[in-house]
């Protein structure tokens, strides 16, 4: 069981593969940081390798993924086995774009416990971060 | 139509005898008489103000041609490919069977960034969002069946813009077709992809000097060939305003014009040679009024600040496409409205052609089924609506003309900004039209989650269909295999030579189309030739 982290909680953002389209994970980044969480982002073209190092040097307790390119299957798996391989599972996934029904249910059995379509509201990722991570401060004011 | 012999009394009278009689002369109409169905004829304009140029004549706020969709319609264009080139082909035919009138190719991603389909960094990545193309017989296929010389073929493409040119111009000669006589358009508008499209691959410098060489090579080979398309439509999809889409793009705009400036080209011919490119968005009449504003405002630029005499120079010709961002996943078939009206409004705004989006494309590429909804939605805004009857129809409307006005004049001053700061180069170096479109882009995303402007047929918990497109998970491997073969039946010796060529012209600050046309005819292929050009420019190193 990991030890309980208190603070503010740190994510990392990345976009791997090809595509371009940022709008999104901009989006994301920005409301996160209100929210007091600290973020970093790879910007675009990240490796699945790349994203394991940064997030492992930087200590994050999550990490979120955005592919609009249909690459999710290969990308997002990739990053979820890199993981494993560096004993480091309790890192929390999760992802948004466009990604096909069938695949957002493969990718959830390979840790991507929340996955985002476009349209989803800002506060809604803010919100089930918060409860993944910091559960016991429901409470708080 | 009029009467001669006298002077004209009006300014309807006077544009009729001395713009619109001749264009109709040269051009024809498509019908003799318009007239509703109650039987009441339509002019070809409608004026209410007797100071305004009408549509042809400089600034060309009411359109660029006299007699407009009178003569001919707009190009219905829609953008298509995935897969391999062989099954684009079949979809492209399948498009052309049912009445388009041009082609647009949609990329893969490793085909835009300059990598192979059997290239480490393509993993994953092929025939995904576009087809792709690693050699001059991958688009021998694409393109087969299909006249070069009929057709006019538009290609999304930019970081390697001059490769797909190459490719394109080695095609027509293998087929015995005077390159002179192809008809088209490549994008090559590096400058929005380090604002908003992500496929940078070289430095900006180096990018804009290759983007000029197609611009070069085509205004003096390729009379009916348009080398860039100057395109608003991501930076609008990446959250930009319509001011804000305007003067973006018309910023690009004025930075080819001077770096061709600089290269020593006759801005007259380039000017005749750009095209643009922009998004049919939902707000149905202030996208009426960017179009004509576009127009009124680049047109103007092209006179003033570069001093452009020749009116045809000055014209702002465009392709629309509608709005995908716009689109919800939630009840797809709602799409089909939105599409319609945003096609409605670039009709209206006197687009050259047009793109209507599928109403499935916020699940995945496109179904069939929804590419031919869509090309219908055209044709039926074409055939029925009547629409196209009456040049500008909207013009001297005080509610278009006011808003026109103020497109122009919010665009006006955040150009005057962008010159402030150094020009348009130095304010995408120095983040600031990234971090006006991210505001505006936070600002609509506030007002979405506020539900001041959640579209209809949304809601928190609402079902999202199944994706109705799904890639055969076969075609990296098949591409793989054709790429090994394809390079094992070249001459290993000229394709070396053919890569030291390249190097050397590049280094020389050469222009490279005629040496990238012999190195792709002689078998080198497009990732080969990008990673040629990334020893000379080296990479983008990132923006995060």
């Amino acid at each position: 069981m990991p030890e309980k982290r208190t603070g503010p909680i740190r994510v990392l953002l990345a976009k791997p593969g090809l595509d371009g389209h940022d709008r999104g994970i901009r989006l994301v980044l920005r409301a996160l940081r209100d929210a007091g969480m600290e973020v970093i982002y790879t910007g675009l073209r990240a490796t699945p390798e790349g994203i394991v190092k940064a997030a492992l040097a930087e200590d994050v307790e999550a990490i979120g993924l955005s592919s609009l390119s249909g690459a999710h299957e290969q990308h997002f798996r990739r990053v979820s086995e890199l993981l494993a391989e560096a004993g480091a599972e309790e890192i929390v996934l999760f992802g948004g774009g466009i990604i096909p029904r069938k695949d957002a249910e493969s990718l959830r059995t390979a840790g991507f416990s929340m996955l985002y379509p476009p349209g989803t509201p800002l506060e809604k990722i803010v919100t089930d971060l918060r409860a993944q991570l910091r559960p016991d401060d429901g409470s708080a004011p | 139509m009029e009467p001669s012999g006298r002077p004209p009394r009006t300014p309807a009278e006077r544009w009729l005898r001395e713009v619109h009689a001749p264009a109709r002369a040269r051009h024809g109409e498509r019908r003799e008489v318009f007239e509703t169905s109650s039987g009441i004829p339509l002019d070809p304009l409608y004026v209410t103000d007797d100071d305004a140029a009408g549509p042809g004549e400089f600034p060309f706020t009411r359109g660029i041609h006299p007699t407009m969709y009178r003569s001919r319609l707009w190009t219905m264009r829609q953008y298509a490919g995935y897969s391999s080139p062989a099954e684009t082909n079949e979809r492209f035919r399948f498009l052309l069977g049912r009445g388009q009138t041009g082609l647009s190719v949609a990329f893969d991603l490793p085909t835009q960034i300059g990598y192979d389909s059997d290239s480490p960094e393509a993993r994953g990545e092929v025939g995904r969002v576009g087809v792709p193309i690693s050699t001059l017989d991958d688009l021998d296929a694409l393109l087969d069946g299909i006249p070069l010389e009929a057709v006019s073929i538009s290609m999304t493409i930019n970081s390697t813009a001059a490769v797909l040119l190459a490719f394109l111009v080695a095609l027509a000669k293998r087929r015995g077709i005077d390159p002179k006589s192809l008809r088209g358009t490549v994008q090559n508008d590096i400058l929005k992809e380090f604002i908003a499209r992500g496929t940078q691959r070289f430095p900006v410098a180096p990018s804009v000097r290759l983007a000029v060489d197609t611009i070069e090579y085509a205004t003096a080979h390729l009379p009916n060939f348009y080398p860039i398309s100057v395109s608003g439509y991501h930076i609008r999809e990446a959250g930009a305003t319509a001011v804000e889409e305007v003067a973006f793009t018309l910023a690009d705009g004025i930075a080819y014009l001077e770096a061709a400036r600089e290269r020593g080209l006759d801005l007259t011919q380039v000017g005749r040679r750009m095209s643009f490119f922009f998004n049919a968005h939902n707000h149905f009449f202030e996208e009426i009024a960017k179009f004509r504003a576009a127009r009124r405002l680049w047109a103007t630029i092209c006179r003033e600040r570069f001093a452009i005499t020749d009116d045809a120079a000055c014209q702002l010709r465009f392709h629309t496409q509608t709005g995908g961002s716009t689109l919800t996943a939630q009840e797809p078939a709602n799409n089909v409205v939105r599409v319609a009206v945003q096609a409605l409004a670039a009709v209206l705004g006197g687009t050259q052609s047009l793109h209507t989006n599928s109403s499935d494309e916020a699940l995945s590429l496109p179904s069939e089924d929804a590419a031919q909804v869509a090309l219908r939605s055209q044709q039926i805004l074409a055939r029925e609506s009547g629409v196209t009857d009456v040049v500008d129809p909207l013009g001297g409307s005080p509610f278009i003309e006011s808003l026109t006005d103020a497109v122009e004049a919010g665009a006006r001053a955040l150009i005057a900004e962008i010159d402030e700061r150094g020009g348009t180069v130095a304010a995408i170096e120095g983040g600031f039209i990234r971090r006006r479109i991210e505001a505006s882009a936070y600002r609509a995303q506030v007002a979405i989650d506020s539900g001041d402007a959640t579209p209809v047929g949304v809601s928190a918990d609402a079902e999202i269909p199944e994706s109705p497109f799904t890639l055969d998970p076969t075609v990296e491997e098949t591409r793989r295999r054709a790429l090994t073969e394809y390079r094992a039946a070249r001459d290993p010796r000229a394709v070396t030579a053919a890569r030291v060529e390249l190097e050397r012209a590049s280094r020389a600050g050469e222009n490279i189309l005629p040496s990238l046309i012999s190195a792709v005819e002689i078998g080198v292929t497009l990732g080969e030739i990008a990673s040629t050009l990334v020893t000379v420019h080296g990479e983008y190193q990132g923006d995060a």
